[in-house]
């Protein structure tokens, strides 16, 4: 069936500013919305730029608004977002061209909140132990794929950019809650700064968002409760 | 073109698991650049599943000889045995390695890393199914490649993002530096370094239906072969059993580690019939060809009887929801089925590469099949070929593979960096690079040449004629047809003239080394006449061990390859029949 398919277009060596772009696309219902992207690029209009790679899921690379939500290109099917779909790029990030953005400002975020274990003492030969009790307390926010949909749906960080936004937020609870970790008090006093999680103002756009099904405002909350009984 | 010089000790080309290794070996040693064509967390190793083999013995007895058995037996007898041998031993402190470094392994009652059943690994050389693959959930590959990269972070490693390698530049044996072209802006980038690692991952996009991501073009190997350095057993390719239907997404054989069972369409568990001891968990070759069989013999389910199924129903919703998570996420998202109370449709999709650059077990690229050794040039992972895989790999051991032998690389860089001086690149070094790019922008485009067509013929001819089941006939054919494909590409043109990222003149640059790829396995595959692993020749359908137990080395002739031969180096497992 032919799809309709408007896309929000922007070339920085010649246009001022974005434009939108119709392309009629035959298309199966099941077909990714990636695929879509992919017909367009090497059968109709090679300019055409986005991000992708691993086509299903799992490497974050092709967030985008599509019919004015955040989702993965390749994660969602013509079936579900019906006929025309409205592509445009994650909002909150400076766009390079068409569909990709500025990735650096959301990468800083998260190197900001020390995303790595923190452990002094000396682990010895073998594993460290960890019951399956306290594996599960940080099991939902391991999923996390850096993929930027969370914290480009959120409506503080649209407004003030600098914000760590739920992302890097996320990638410290993972942190925070193992543990192994002893980095907890250094990661929630970078939190709970200005541009820290007390910012969140619990829309949960970004929990919608998640195409991991991340419960990301969960998260955010876990964090800000966690400051308080520490400080 | 703007060209930009920089000058390191080290450059690693890669970020996936190889890479992030070999970087965080190299690192507080020299100044090191890892260079990625997409940003780290991207890499194709998050997208690995099952887990990662190692005789931990968490579960029940076990012992790093039996899992040298099984990768040896697995490989049908075609993997060096003292490379086996370290990549089973070390593969127990490089998984302590990972945890101590804050990897989220599953957990068993006691504290201890979890270990599930996987294919072909078995307890006391064939007795029973082994519990010997740490994982966590299904997503152990999103947790290592996640891990090694926090790690990376935490050391402040040197990455350059989004850049394309195109070139090594070796001049009298000796590497200079690597070119690369930055995909935001069209610059061209020279860096001067004196040791190069590959670590760029493998090229299942020379199939139709693959489960590789579309970044996988086999950049590395492309750009040695290009250089005269040969490609070792490059007929093996690995063919997964359990791919969805159609997409190739891959649906981890943890699947039938926790129980999984497949199914024809009567509904009857036909790998009773192939392998009666382990039945599904026999090794992939013989269980993707297991599956080509039910299918080509009418046995197949779905209107078109080109599936099989893979059955979770009887595992319950529970062992469902915490140990495949996201494999039966991908069911519902992609197929729309629920998976706790419904079959899978599957079929075989290419995987996994068992050949690459040929190096020795330090990780350093071998420039002939002799074993000489080309100075500060290492490869590591699936773009490598060490070889540990022979010729079908065991499910698990390529994530130990990254780990396990991107350290070696990385320690190899530190060796050759501390005995060598840095040496000096040239200013056009690039200067021809520059104008093959030029070029490929001041050419008008063609639908006829666009690198989509050309690229379609080639994945659907690969697909037809060099899969699975293989014959002189089919092998002869699709030489001809990559000789006419080779001819096109030649006139290859794009539509996007801009600098700023030119993704489509990247997949112009990927589409050649998906060339270099098929002509190379399609060259190796009609030179071997045998059946041996991945490799299944129906002209030839036994194993032959008295002309073939030995690796083949591809050199790059014109369009197809010279085909050279090194013996297998055997040791303590005596090649036998392989059953199950």
């Amino acid at each position: 069936m032919d799809i309709n398919l408007k896309i929000l277009r922007y070339d920085p060596e010649s246009d001022r500013k974005g434009h939108w772009e119709n392309y009629i696309v035959d298309a199966e219902p099941e077909e990714r919305i990636l695929d879509l992207l992919h017909k367009i690029k090497w059968f109709e209009d090679g300019s055409l730029s986005f991000r992708r790679s691993c086509a299903h899921g799992v490497c974050g690379s092709d967030a985008m608004v599509i019919n004015g939500e955040n989702m993965l290109a390749c994660q969602v099917l013509v079936k579900e977002v019906g006929n025309p779909i409205k592509i445009e790029p994650i909002r909150g990030l400076p766009v390079v061209k068409d569909l990709i953005v500025d990735m650096e400002p959301f990468f800083d975020s998260y190197k900001k909140v020390m995303p790595y274990l923190i452990n002094e003492k000396e682990p010895g030969d073998r594993e460290r132990l960890q019951s399956p009790e306290d594996r599960d307390k940080f099991e939902d926010t391991t999923k996390c794929i850096l993929c930027a949909a969370c914290t480009t749906s959120c409506p503080v960080f649209w407004t003030a950019e600098t914000y760590v936004g739920p992302a890097a937020i996320v990638n410290a609870h993972r942190f925070v809650f193992d543990s192994r970790d002893e980095g907890t008090k250094q990661r929630l006093e970078i939190l709970k700064d200005v541009n820290g999680a007390f910012r969140c103002r619990t829309a949960f756009n970004c929990t919608s968002a998640c195409p991991r099904g991340i419960q990301v405002t969960k998260a955010i909350e876990d964090i800000k409760r966690e400051t308080l009984l520490n400080s | 073109m703007k060209v930009i010089k920089h000058s390191f000790d080290g450059v690693i080309v890669g970020a996936g698991g190889a890479g992030l290794r070999a970087a965080i070996e190299a690192a507080p040693h020299m100044k090191l650049a890892v260079i990625t064509k997409l940003y780290p967390t991207r890499s194709h190793t998050g997208a690995a599943q099952g887990g990662m083999s190692a005789a931990l013995a968490n579960v029940e007895e076990d012992n790093w000889n039996w899992h040298a058995f099984d990768t040896v037996k697995g490989s049908d007898y075609l993997a060096d045995q003292p490379a086996v041998d370290i990549l089973c031993k070390e593969a127990i402190d490089a998984v302590i390695e990972l945890e101590h470094w804050g990897l989220p392994f599953s957990r068993l009652d006691n504290g201890k890393i979890a270990q599930r059943r996987f294919g072909g690994h078995t307890v006391k050389e064939g007795e029973s199914p082994a519990f010997r693959a740490c994982y966590a959930a299904d997503r152990t590959g999103h947790m290592i490649l996640q891990t090694l990269y926090q790690k990376c972070v935490s050391m402040g490693v040197t990455f350059f993002d989004e850049f394309q390698v195109l070139d090594i530049k070796i001049e009298d044996g000796i590497c200079q530096g690597v070119i690369a072209y930055e995909l935001a802006t069209g610059d061209i980038h020279i860096f001067e370094t004196r040791a190069v690692t590959f670590a760029t991952g493998g090229f299942g996009k020379i199939f139709k239906v693959s489960s590789n991501a579309h970044s996988l073009t086999g950049d590395g190997p492309g750009i040695l072969y290009q250089k005269g350095i040969p490609l070792e057993d490059m007929e093996f390719y690995q063919f997964h059993p359990t791919g969805i239907y159609r997409l190739g997404i891959l649906l981890s054989e943890a699947a039938r580690g926790e129980g999984g069972i497949l199914r024809n369409k009567d509904g009857e568990r036909f790998m009773e019939r192939y392998a009666p001891s382990i039945k599904d968990l026999a090794p992939r070759d013989m269980v993707s060809r297991a599956i080509a069989t039910e299918i080509s013999e009418g046995n197949g389910a779905g209107p078109d009887s080109d599936y099989v199924y893979l059955d979770l129903t009887h595992l319950g919703a529970e062992t469902i929801k915490k140990k495949l998570p996201d494999i039966t996420d991908f069911v519902r998202t992609y197929v729309k089925i629920e998976p706790i109370e419904e079959p899978i449709p599957v079929q075989p999709t290419a995987h996994y590469a068992m050949g690459g650059i040929p190096t020795d077990v330090h990780s350093r690229v071998l420039s002939d099949e002799k074993g000489t050794v080309l100075p500060g040039v290492y490869a590591a992972g699936e773009a490598a070929c060490v070889s540990v895989h022979g010729a079908n790999r065991l499910g698990t051991n390529s994530l130990l593979d990254i780990v396990v032998f991107g350290k070696r690389a990385g320690q190899s860089m530190v060796d050759y960096v501390t005995q060598t001086k840095p040496n000096n690149i040239s200013d056009s070094a690039s200067d021809d690079l520059s104008k093959k790019i030029q070029n490929l922008i001041d050419k008008e485009h063609t639908d006829e040449f666009s690198v989509a067509n050309i690229r379609k013929d080639l994945q659907e001819s690969m697909e037809e004629n060099a899969k699975i089941f293989r014959t002189k006939e089919t092998l002869e054919k699709q030489t001809e047809i990559l000789e006419e494909l080779r001819e096109r590409y030649e006139n290859v043109t794009i539509f996007d003239k801009s600098k700023v990222h030119n993704s489509e003149l990247v997949e112009a640059i990927e589409l050649d080394y998906l060339l270099d790829m098929s002509e190379a396995t399609v060259a190796s595959a009609l030179a071997r006449n045998e059946s041996r692993g991945a490799h299944s020749r129906q002209d030839f359908p036994d194993r032959d061990d008295t002309n073939f137990m030995k690796h083949s080395f591809a050199f790059k002739k014109d369009n197809t390859a010279n085909l050279k031969y090194k013996d297998v180096e055997l040791g303590k497992y005596e090649p036998m029949e392989r059953k199950y």
